[in-house]
């Protein structure tokens, strides 16, 4: 009898320790974040009064700072990932083609690639703020020696974007690189071997053969790099600080502002939500559209 | 003939070009952490520093008492390690009942925890913060750990690995009375080492690397690990790049070591999950 019992026991026994931490720091939180932006939530005193969708009216309502500083935060996140996809999408691929074409030392270049990956987004942010230092970086010697004049990266509108997208494509396009090159290495060779004998060029066999067998990975890569995109805070944080201005101020460094600095808790959370749904939504709705034409 | 060979140069250059553009921050980094304090700003630039000094290394190691970075390596290395231990074990034994064992609300249970894998972590940064905040754990280890074992992709990974796994092994075992954690523990895990050590390895990276929430957990400078502590060295440093490229420096030698030893390992991890830290 007890021995039944144990036996029925056994799995939850398995899944018990997972389900603690699962429980307490990610399901139970994303109710109690639900909670929290239903009140005006401020650390420092001492009542938390319930007060409905306040702090997401505010969001939606125009006028108030955070409307205009939140939609500021979103639209600017939305042109970091209009810009930065398709570049690390794109080099993604192309270095993945590169590194499976026929050259000596493909490891080494694979390597190469890879590593920046492995970096820590504040190791990565350091050493391109030291490049793009406007006084004696080294993207402005070269400029100089080019005869072009310095340019103030971080600290004008259109150069902090571009400084941001290089260092994410520097930063995270190994990773995309490995995923396109074994989704490259699952491509039957016999495909090729047809296609030269029927005397296909090098070029219609990449666009006939090589693009329509990469698209379940292109899919992939897109939706997993769009999603990173949007979560994007370490090299804006570290780099900009959001600016100038507030003109490089992603959402999660608004929201991070407004909770741990303007001590809003509430109003903060509501903005994590709408962000997540945001993000949820993008992911799922890419997800659909994409794979709407993949069949296999 | 003639167009097959141009296009081979054309490959070369390519991929050189590129190379040179992704090793070229990287030697920058290393050269200017072993450059003297004068040099580092020198025109004309030296990559390769004629002058090599360790002296950036000493004043961040020893000589900063305001951003003690031997502690912040610690903590980093404290912090990763525990982490990777309690997801390992944690994921693997989860993930072993989700693949192999027959329960009640087993199927509800198990898409409950891949729906959460779309959340973004910005949906519970405040309230886990909060949570933290009343159990007394802002600045604590448990509160730079325990939410990272809350994950559920290893959980994902080690469960598509044990389906994979043949069960032949297993079914003999449970005849000749072997009860399901022997067999978890004697046979099936043995099995799933390679796993193991995909999940290990990315679980380590993506902690040694955590930067947004162990940036609002920890309050106190010697509470910090080395990825959110190189924001106060920045702070502290402001433009001293010799010193800030040597922060940089060492708080990726681990991560380099590790992926190094592990390349194997981490690329199949990769190619087995997509995932990255």
């Amino acid at each position: 009898m007890f021995k039944k019992y144990l036996r029925k026991l056994t799995p939850y026994l398995f899944i018990t320790p997972h389900l603690i931490f699962f429980t307490a720091f990610l399901a139970f939180p994303a109710f109690y974040g639900i909670y929290i932006s239903l009140h005006k939530w401020e650390p420092l005193s001492f009542n938390k009064p319930f007060i409905g969708l306040a702090n997401y009216q505010k969001l939606f309502t125009s006028g108030t700072l955070q409307n205009r500083y939140f939609w500021n935060a979103l639209v600017n996140t939305l042109q970091f990932v209009i810009f930065s996809v398709p570049a690390l999408v794109l080099i993604g691929l192309l270095l993945a083609i590169l590194v499976d074409s026929k050259i000596k030392y493909k490891g080494l270049f694979r390597s190469i690639f890879y590593t920046p990956v492995i970096l820590s987004v504040t190791s990565v942010t350091l050493i391109w703020m030291w490049m793009l230092d406007s006084q004696t970086g080294l993207i402005n010697y070269f400029f100089n020696q080019l005869g072009l004049e310095s340019v103030a990266w971080l600290s004008r509108e259109t150069p902090a974007w571009i400084s941001l997208v290089v260092t994410t494509v520097w930063w995270t396009a190994g990773h995309n690189m490995l995923l396109f090159l074994a989704g490259l290495q699952d491509i039957p060779q016999h495909l090729y071997e047809a296609a030269k004998i029927d005397g296909a060029s090098i070029f219609e066999q990449f666009w006939y053969i090589t693009l329509p067998s990469l698209k379940p990975t292109t899919l992939f890569v897109t939706v997993m790099t769009t999603v990173a995109s949007f979560n994007v805070f370490g090299q804006p944080f570290m780099m900009t600080q959001g600016g100038p201005g507030r003109s490089t101020q992603v959402a999660i460094m608004y929201i991070q502002q407004e909770a741990f600095t303007n001590y809003k808790m509430g109003s903060a959370a509501a903005m994590a939500i709408v962000v997540s749904l945001f993000i949820i939504i993008i992911g799922i709705f890419q997800f659909k559209i994409m794979s709407s034409d993949v069949k296999y | 003939m003639q167009r097959e060979k141009n296009l081979r140069i054309l490959t070369y250059i390519i991929v050189i070009s590129f190379a040179a553009i992704w090793i070229l921050p990287l030697l920058w980094m290393l050269s200017t952490a072993l450059k003297p304090e004068s040099q580092v700003i020198a025109w004309p630039i030296e990559i390769i520093p004629k002058e090599v000094t360790f002296d950036n290394f000493y004043d961040i190691i020893f000589d900063s008492p305001r951003t003690p970075i031997l502690r912040w390596f610690f903590n980093s290395f404290f912090v990763s390690t525990a982490t990777t231990f309690l997801v390992l074990a944690v994921d693997s034994l989860a993930a072993y009942a989700y693949a192999r064992l027959e329960f009640k609300g087993k199927n509800v249970l198990f898409w409950l925890l891949m729906a959460t894998m779309m959340v973004p972590p910005v949906t519970n940064l405040i309230p886990n913060y909060l949570i933290m905040d009343r159990l007394g754990w802002i600045d604590s280890y448990q509160a730079l750990i325990f939410p990272q074992v809350a994950a559920v992709f290893g959980v994902f990974l080690m469960r598509q690995f044990f389906i994979g796994l043949p069960s032949e092994l297993e079914d003999a075992a449970y005849i000749d009375g072997c009860n399901r954690f022997q067999i978890f523990y004697i046979i099936a895990l043995p099995m799933a080492k390679p796993a193991l050590i995909a999940l290990g390895l990315f679980t380590f990276r993506a902690s040694w690397n955590a930067f947004l929430w162990p940036l609002i957990i920890t309050n106190s400078a010697k509470m910090r690990p080395l990825t959110p502590g190189l924001r106060l060295l920045q702070s502290n440093f402001m433009t001293e790049f010799g010193k800030l490229m040597a922060g940089a420096f060492i708080s990726a030698v681990p991560v380099i070591i590790i992926f190094i030893i592990a390349q194997k390992y981490f690329v199949k991890g990769i190619a087995l999950t997509g995932m990255k830290g």
